[in-house]
């Protein structure tokens, strides 16, 4: 436990000692609220944040793998991992540690668009279960991403393969239930197997979450995929410590 | 204290270690040779708990390196070759996490920083990033985070490498001082370090153990200086055309 609260911590503070924190938080702060507004969120006129949170799958495809990408590539490119894995700690100590920290960078910024819930009580009266499911449905989603992330993170030295791999790997889950994709997989995947890539399809986990239900299915979703991306993740670390 | 049982690994095609065994007790300071490529950073590597062998296991201070590296990690000290650091971090908050990580906290973190960094003299740089350190004090802050819990086993690979002669003096009589209670391994290429700290010898060459002596007995049973006996042991076995060192 102290390893991993170590760790975390290390972590928090590594992202504020760089530029990519503040670059993050501005950049993702601007684009949420800039992409609901140039929705016609006013002209909509309903005292909802919907619009807002109709943006976050596509924001958090590219920016929960910025925030992830440096995890473990950078440790292994220095090659601090060797000092890190030579401590009194276990890979599962560091990847949750790792993980955590980088989770805690979403919840901030997903924190600070609170004006935007404060703008829509000033404007209306809106119905606040609907925007409470809409928070916790996009930091479950971002925590799936972040886990895709940090896989990728540890599967290479570059940081820029492990941002391009996470990326792709992320839009392939968030796209798979969208008509386009469902209605070409129709055509080449023999029966049922479709219906395998829709249930999988994070864009409809999310939607469902933000109209203002948390069902447990869709939310052990998201904690199940986060779980298994992040078992994948410390099996990549212990392969690649056995390999050398 | 440490104790290596038929330690073994190999990377595809090239055995790095092969089947190694030796020990060492408290108050050892064992000199771990052989030309580049023998298999000395690997051998540390297992006995670290960063790589794990793939036969053979060592004990130190009665834990099992395969079986509980965690309890072993907390029992070394362990500089790694390049000195491995978070290089945006600075000395002092680098200490502090390995403190926090290896649970020396409170009075005794403070206490514990503040005497590494009079013994590696690295007080001057506590809170510079460690990126913009000279290789000198890069590896005196990697020496600090080995010493840092006053663990009873050191595991220092080229501890001496980068410094330059006084700073290679200083940190070989500390070595020495710290070594009375401690079991120590240093894998060096430098013969004049064995001299200078080592009561043992171990050589190892192409991954196998070939010497494992004392500087004194080894001198006595081959005759002349160590590096003659170094060149002797470790050149004869390569093809010519191979050169030196794989």
């Amino acid at each position: 436990m102290r390893a991993f609260w170590s760790i975390l911590k290390r972590e928090i503070v590594g992202y504020f000692a760089t530029p990519l924190a503040y670059v993050f938080l501005v950049i993702f702060l601007f684009f949420s609220s800039f992409l609901t507004f140039k929705n016609s969120f006013f002209e909509l006129r309903q005292a909802s944040l919907r619009l807002f949170f109709e943006n976050m799958p596509l924001l958090f495809i590219f920016f929960a793998p910025a925030i992830a990408m440096r995890l473990w590539a950078e440790e292994r490119r220095t090659n601090s991992i060797e000092l890190l894995l030579t401590l009194p700690v276990t890979i599962g100590q560091a990847v949750l540690g790792k993980f955590f920290a980088a989770l805690s960078i979403i919840l901030l910024a997903l924190v600070l668009t609170c004006p935007m819930v404060f703008a829509v009580r000033y404007l209306g009266d809106p119905d606040m279960g609907p925007i409470w499911a809409g928070y916790v449905g996009s930091l479950l989603m971002a925590a799936a991403f972040l886990a895709m992330g940090s896989f990728f993170s540890s599967l290479t030295r570059s940081q820029v393969i492990a941002l391009v791999l996470a990326v792709v790997c992320c839009a392939a889950f968030l796209f798979a239930g969208s008509p386009l994709v469902l209605d070409y997989l129709r055509t080449v995947l023999p029966g049922g197997l479709w219906e395998v890539a829709e249930s999988l399809s994070f864009q409809t986990r999310f939607e469902s979450m933000q109209r203002g239900v948390i069902e447990a299915r869709d939310a052990g979703f998201f904690v199940l995929m986060t779980a298994g991306w992040l078992w994948a993740n410390v099996v990549a670390l212990e392969e690649r410590r056995a390999a050398g | 204290m440490l104790e290596l049982k038929g330690l073994s690994k190999a990377f595809g095609p090239i055995v790095a270690a092969d089947k190694i065994s030796f020990s060492v007790a408290r108050g050892d300071v064992l000199g771990f040779l052989g030309p580049n490529g023998a298999g000395k950073t690997t051998t540390m590597k297992m006995l670290s708990c960063f790589l794990p062998p793939d036969s053979g296991t060592a004990t130190v201070v009665g834990s099992d390196i395969v079986a509980d590296p965690v309890a072993v990690r907390r029992k070394i000290g362990y500089l790694a070759e390049n000195s491995p650091a978070y290089d945006e971090m600075a000395p002092a908050s680098f200490l502090k996490f390995v403190c926090d990580v290896r649970g020396v906290i409170g009075k005794a973190r403070r206490a514990a920083v503040e005497k590494v960094a009079e013994m590696c003299a690295i007080g001057e740089v506590m809170h510079q990033p460690i990126s913009t350190l000279s290789k000198g004090f890069r590896r005196r802050v990697g020496l600090a985070q080995a010493l840092i819990h006053d663990p009873p086993v050191l595991l220092l690979d080229e501890p001496t490498d980068g410094l330059d002669p006084n700073q290679k003096y200083d940190v070989r009589r500390l070595i020495k001082r710290l070594s009375a209670e401690k079991c120590t391994v240093v894998s060096t290429h430098l013969l004049e370090e064995v001299d200078a700290i080592c009561n043992r010898i171990v050589i190892i060459h192409e991954g196998k153990l070939l010497v494992d002596s004392t500087p004194d007995d080894l001198r006595e049973k081959e005759g002349g200086a160590l590096d003659g006996i170094f060149r002797k042991l470790t050149r004869h076995r390569v093809a010519p055309a191979a050169g030196g060192a794989r």
